[in-house]
C-alpha cells in the first residue's frame, strides 16, 4: 500500500477527487453544489487519462520537421489527450444545459434546495 | 439584472483587450498545426471576446441581434465540418478523408493539412457561437422576468 | 518535471477541491473551484499534455465558472445547512468500500511513466510515427483530433451544438416563441 502512495500519488489523487465529486452529489441538497461535485468528478476521471499518457523523460508531443529517426518513446501518448480535450468542452456543454435547468427550476419553485423543490411540486 | 460596470478603467480596458483576445484567437487557430491549440480553445477565446463587452458595456452595448441567433452560426459550423468531409465522399474516397480533397496541385499530406484546418475553422464557428448563445439563454431568462 | 512537483500541485488540487466543496457560500466555492481548475492545467502541461492543459485554462476555469458565476447571479448563492446523518453514513460507508477497491486496483495499473505500458503500445505508436508524413501536421494532437479520429469530432461538435439548442430552448421566454 505505501508503494501506490510513493510512485502513483496521481491514482490516490484520482481517488480522492472521485470519491469527493460522488459523495457531494449524494449528500447535498442544493442543485448547484451537485454541479460543483459534477464537475470535480469530471475533471478526476481527465486527470487518470492524462496520467496514463505519461512517459518518463519525454516531450510534449509536437514534432519537429527536423527529426528523422523517430522513438516514439521519446513523446507523450496523444490518444488520451484527444480523448480529454473532447471531454472538457463536451463537459462544459453539458454544464451549461444543466445550469439552464436550474435557473428554470429556480423560476418556477423559488429555491435551488432539492428537498423544498419536492416539496412544493406535490 | 446584471448592471453594467460604471467603471472607467473597466470600459477602457475592454475595449483596448478585445480586439487583443481576438487576434490571439485567430493565431491559436491557424497555429494549431505547429503548437498547442487547435478549433476549440480559438472557439472559446472568440467567445471570451464577444462576452466581455457585453459584460462590461450591458446588454444594450452589444450587437443583440447577431448574438441572440448566434445559435444559426453554429449550425453553419456544423454543415462546414460535415461539408469538407462529404467532397471526399462524393469524389471517391471514404467520408472525411481529405487526402481526396479537390485541391489541385498538390500531395495527399498538404491536402490533409488545409483540410485540418478547414475543419478547424468550422469547429471554431461552432464553440464559439454555442458558447456564447449559452451564455445570452443564461442571461436573458433572469433579466426577462423582472422588466 | 519531477515527482515532487507532481505532489505539490496534486496536493493543491485536492486541497483546492475541498475548499471548493465545503465553503458555505457558493459563490467562493465556484471561484475556489477556478483555482482548482488552474492547478490541474498547470500539472497537465507539466506532464506533457499542453494542449488539454490550455483547453482546460480557457474552458474549464473561464467559461464554465462563467456560467456558474451568472446562474448563481440570477438565482441564490446561499446553502441552507441541515443534519442528515443517516444519508451520509450511508454515502461514507458505500464511497469507502468503493475506495478501497479502487485503490486496490490501483496495484495492477501500470507505474506513472512507464514508456512500455500497454495505453501506449498499440496504435499510438502509429499516430507518433506518421502523423508528420501523413498529414503535414507536427501537432499530433491536431492531426489525431481533426483527421485520424475526425469522425469522432464531428459527433462531439454536433454534441455541443446540441446544447447550445437546448439551452435555447430550455430558457427562452413565452413571448419569444412568437419571433
Amino acid at each position: 500500500m505505501a508503494d501506490i502512495l510513493l510512485y502513483r500519488p496521481h491514482f490516490v489523487a484520482f481517488i480522492i477527487l472521485f470519491l469527493l465529486g460522488i459523495y457531494i452529489m449524494v449528500v447535498c441538497l442544493n442543485l448547484v453544489k451537485k454541479l460543483i461535485g459534477m464537475y470535480i468528478m469530471q475533471t478526476s476521471i481527465m486527470l487518470f487519462f492524462i496520467t496514463l499518457a505519461v512517459k518518463e523523460d519525454s516531450t510534449i508531443p509536437i514534432i519537429l520537421p527536423s527529426v528523422t529517426a523517430l522513438a516514439p518513446e521519446a513523446y507523450a501518448n496523444p490518444l488520451p489527450h484527444v480523448l480529454m480535450l473532447t471531454a472538457i468542452v463536451v463537459g462544459v456543454s453539458t454544464l451549461g444545459v444543466s445550469l439552464a435547468m436550474v435557473i428554470a427550476l429556480y423560476r418556477e419553485y423559488n429555491t435551488l434546495e432539492e428537498d423544498q423543490i419536492l416539496e412544493k411540486m406535490k | 439584472m446584471i448592471q453594467p460596470l460604471d467603471s472607467v478603467i473597466v470600459h477602457t480596458l475592454t475595449r483596448v483587450i478585445t480586439p487583443v483576445i481576438q487576434l490571439f484567437a485567430l493565431y491559436v487557430l491557424i497555429h494549431g498545426h505547429d503548437s498547442p491549440g487547435g478549433g476549440f480553445q480559438a472557439g472559446t477565446l472568440f467567445a471570451a471576446s464577444v462576452i466581455l463587452p457585453i459584460i462590461a458595456f450591458g446588454i444594450q452595448g452589444s450587437l443583440s441581434v447577431l448574438e441572440r441567433r448566434a445559435i444559426i452560426l453554429g449550425g453553419i459550423g456544423i454543415l462546414l465540418f460535415a461539408g469538407i468531409g462529404l467532397l471526399p465522399l462524393i469524389l471517391g474516397g471514404e467520408f472525411l478523408n481529405y487526402g481526396k480533397l479537390p485541391i489541385p496541385g498538390m500531395e495527399a499530406s498538404a491536402r490533409r493539412h488545409w483540410g485540418i484546418l478547414g475543419i478547424e475553422i468550422g469547429v471554431t464557428i461552432t464553440v464559439a457561437a454555442t458558447a456564447v448563445s449559452i451564455y445570452y439563454s443564461l442571461r436573458e431568462r433572469g433579466e426577462g422576468e423582472e422588466k | 518535471m519531477t515527482l515532487f512537483d507532481d505532489y505539490l500541485l496534486l496536493l493543491l488540487a485536492v486541497v483546492t477541491a475541498l475548499g471548493a466543496v465545503f465553503v458555505r457560500d457558493l459563490f467562493s466555492g465556484v471561484l475556489t473551484l477556478a483555482a482548482y481548475s488552474f492547478f490541474l492545467a498547470l500539472l497537465w502541461a507539466g506532464l506533457g499534455a499542453v494542449d488539454v492543459a490550455f483547453t482546460e485554462a480557457v474552458v474549464g476555469a473561464g467559461l464554465s465558472t462563467l456560467f456558474f458565476l451568472v446562474a448563481l447571479y440570477l438565482t441564490s448563492h446561499q446553502e441552507e445547512v441541515r443534519k442528515q446523518l443517516p444519508v451520509r453514513i450511508m454515502a461514507l460507508g458505500g464511497l469507502g468500500i468503493l475506495g478501497f477497491l479502487l485503490l486496490f486496483g490501483s496495484v495492477d495499473l501500470p507505474v506513472v511513466g512507464d514508456p512500455k505500458s500497454l495505453p501506449s503500445k498499440h496504435v499510438s505508436s502509429h499516430y507518433l510515427r506518421k502523423s508528420l508524413e501523413e498529414t503535414d501536421t507536427p501537432n499530433v494532437v491536431t492531426a489525431v483530433l481533426a483527421d485520424y479520429r475526425g469522425f469522432d469530432t464531428l459527433g462531439e461538435t454536433t454534441v455541443i451544438f446540441t446544447a447550445g439548442i437546448a439551452c435555447w430552448m430550455l430558457l427562452r421566454r413565452r413571448d419569444d416563441s412568437a419571433t
